[in-house]
């Protein structure tokens, strides 16, 4: 059977398994829209938190951006995992105890105000918006690779298929459904690397093959993998792969930026209010650490063992370049979606990979993981796997996401604020139409996207971090802090790093070089910045204005301790 | 209030925070410091294939972040129980 129509049986399948999850437990009440009733095992919710975590940004983009950029790719690797120890230690515990819905909610009842709680929902909406438009390209590249069509055809299915995904299913199929996309990403992403592992160094163990040495047979026998990368790239032009190519100052940034972040999504944060009790949200964080920690000690592997295959198949072993007649057949299919390309430039019918002039192949990051598998001429399933893999990081996440903008809109803005008395079946019309809007705006991103997917996801989580993080973490260690601090902290902090972002993205592409940035740090990494801005702020305007009142210095108090813990409330 | 008194309250907040700040050293030294500020010179130690620094960047970090949060979890279930407001 060929790879296409293997891989048709298999996505098939896979989404078989998620439509009938989330029919068989379809939402029923407002309630179970928006938490799934407040009880789900730690170990199944840190599963589910897992895949709603692992986006497209981690499964497709980030192994591929770290492939092409080494150790300066080791941001993505640190940054998103730190950020739960943060969670867990120093937010998810506090505001389960607080016991409501949504970070809105948190923001708005903890300074005591109603335009607090507006910001924080524009906040969350800009935060998922910009999360979501990374998706829907990395949704794109998988449909466009195996339905063989272009890029911008792929990125219109995958966005109607999320779309009538989410919509049919709350939080309740979700978190169900999620736990059965954790277990096929999971798969997905270790079979292949196991593989490619056995056969590149005889290692069973990805993880530590990516330390040994190359296995006799393949070009490089005897050597150190890494030290044969590190050879590759010298010869060809590119820096090495295990020193920095990025200043300490941005790396430190976008850690800092996708850390914090980590610890400010909303629609990371709202899964920890579904578990029973304090120390179940404490246990779910850790829980969801070891799942994603599967993926992500895989993935430097990943990144290593496609780099060399990549420049072993285009470059050859003599590094003399292969003949583009007899190029592998994965070169030729990722031609058809527009995302590789080879241009002739001296006329001598050979492909060459290199950092410098001699450089003929343009190749998109986002597609080595899905195309890693072919490279590695392994067995069709396998490939049709990845694809499924891909399909279900980018699905769990943008129907979490769709998730927190449809509750933003329908529950945070029209019911709390706007139309109280709107009636629960409206709440959820209105919930399907800001879905609806979010998709259509999304796919213009996917087919437009401003960088690689994990690059447009990093985004979100400087936004993240420039605005609730602070909010939050005040809110629950500076009991004194007032309302005006607050606001005024997040305003400035998402106003600073958007302006930021939009500014070297689209209204000055061509600025965006190291010499122009704030202290050197890149649009990726701003965000770290936006949060010390953040901190600045509230603190002076709290200096002005006052202490919060003592009946929110109580509830402070109150949410520091485990005992008394309800489950999540509606108001 | 879940506490006997006013100082049991303070007492155990101020143990939570210094167990906090404690497990985030060790977080910041091993992602920002052993991974990022001071990679070039693990990177001249290596094992295995590894270079030390480039190793803590890409694996050692996340491995000390799951280690750090199941010793926080159970610190604090430890804590929660010495001073009684632990969920029943």
């Amino acid at each position: 059977m060929d790879i296409q129509t293997l891989t048709f049986i298999i996505v098939g399948l896979t989404f078989a398994l998620y439509i009938g999850i989330a029919i068989w437990s379809r939402a029923g009440s407002t309630n179970d829209f928006y938490v799934a009733s407040g009880g789900v095992h730690p170990v199944m919710n840190g599963m589910a938190t897992a895949a709603d975590w692992m986006s497209a940004a981690s499964f497709i983009s980030m192994a591929g951006i770290i492939a092409f950029a080494g150790y300066a790719g080791s941001v993505y690797l640190m940054g998103w995992t730190g950020g739960y120890v943060l969670l867990a230690m120093c937010l998810a515990p506090y505001l389960r105890k607080f016991g409501k819905f949504t970070v809105p909610d948190f923001i708005g009842d903890r300074y005591y105000s109603q335009t607090a709680r507006t910001i924080a929902v524009l906040c969350a909406i800009i935060i998922s918006f910009t999360y979501i438009a990374g998706q829907m390209r990395g949704v794109g590249v998988v449909f466009s690779r195996f339905l063989e069509v272009d890029i911008a055809t792929g990125v219109y299915i995958g966005a109607a298929i999320v779309f009538f995904y989410t919509v049919l299913g709350g939080m309740k199929g979700i978190t169900y459904t999620q736990v059965a996309q954790y277990v096929v990403l999971a798969f997905a992403y270790l079979v292949p690397a196991i593989f490619i592992s056995i056969y590149m160094t005889g290692h069973i163990l990805p993880q530590t093959g990516f330390g040994a040495t190359i296995a006799e047979g393949v070009p490089g026998g005897g050597e150190y993998l890494l030290q044969r990368l590190d050879g590759l790239s010298e010869q060809l032009g590119l820096a090495a792969y295990t020193e920095g190519v990025r200043s300490k100052i941005d790396m430190f940034a976008i850690t800092c930026a996708l850390m914090v972040g980590t610890a400010g999504l909303p629609h990371v944060i709202v899964r920890f209010f579904t578990v029973p009790k304090v120390s179940d949200a404490r246990l779910s964080a850790g829980w969801a650490l070891v799942f994603i920690s599967v993926v992500y000690l895989t993935a430097p592997s990943i990144a290593a063992f496609a780099k060399t295959n990549l420049i072993n198949t285009v470059n050859g072993p003599d590094l003399q370049g292969v003949e583009y007649e007899a190029a592998p057949s994965w070169i030729k299919n990722w031609e058809k979606t527009g995302l590789i390309s080879w241009e002739d430039k001296n006329d001598d019918g050979r492909m060459f990979y290199s950092g410098d002039a001699r450089n003929e192949m343009t190749v998109d990051r986002d597609i080595m993981v899905l195309a890693n598998p072919e490279i590695a001429n392994l067995p069709a399933w396998v490939v049709a796997l990845v694809a499924a893999g891909g399909v279900a990081a980018a699905l769990s996440t943008s129907a979490g996401l769709l998730l927190v903008i449809s509750t933003s809109v329908s529950h945070d803005l029209l019911k709390r604020t706007l139309t109280p008395n709107i009636t629960d079946k409206q709440e959820l019309f209105w919930a399907r139409v800001a879905a609806a809007v979010a998709v259509t705006i999304s796919t213009y991103f996917g087919i437009y996207p401003p960088g690689f997917v994990a690059q447009v996801v990093a985004f979100a989580f400087g936004l993240a971090a420039a605005s609730f993080f602070p909010a939050i973490i005040m809110g629950i260690f500076h009991k004194r802090m007032n309302s005006a601090g607050a606001i005024a902290g997040m305003v400035v902090g998402i106003v600073f790093t958007l302006a930021y972002i939009i500014y070297f993205k689209f209204v000055n592409p061509t600025a965006n070089i190291p010499d122009n940035w704030l202290f050197g740090i890149s649009p990726e990494g701003i965000g770290t910045i936006g949060m010390i801005i953040n901190f600045i702020v509230a603190l002076i305007v709290h200096k002005m204005t006052g202490d919060a009142p003592q009946a929110t210095q109580d509830l402070v108090e109150s949410i520091r301790y485990p005992r008394g813990s309800g489950a999540a409330t509606h108001h | 209030m879940a506490f006997k008194s006013e100082e049991l309250a303070k007492a155990y907040w101020r143990e939570n925070i210094s167990l906090v700040l404690k497990l985030l050293v060790v977080w910041f030294v091993v992602s920002y410091g052993f991974g990022i500020i001071l990679a070039d010179v693990l990177n001249q130690i290596t094992f295995f294939g590894f270079k030390l620094g480039f190793w803590f960047a890409q694996q050692g970090s996340i491995i000390t972040f799951v280690v750090l949060i199941f010793v926080y979890v159970n610190r604090m279930a430890a804590l929660d129980n010495k001073y009684e407001v632990h969920e029943e």
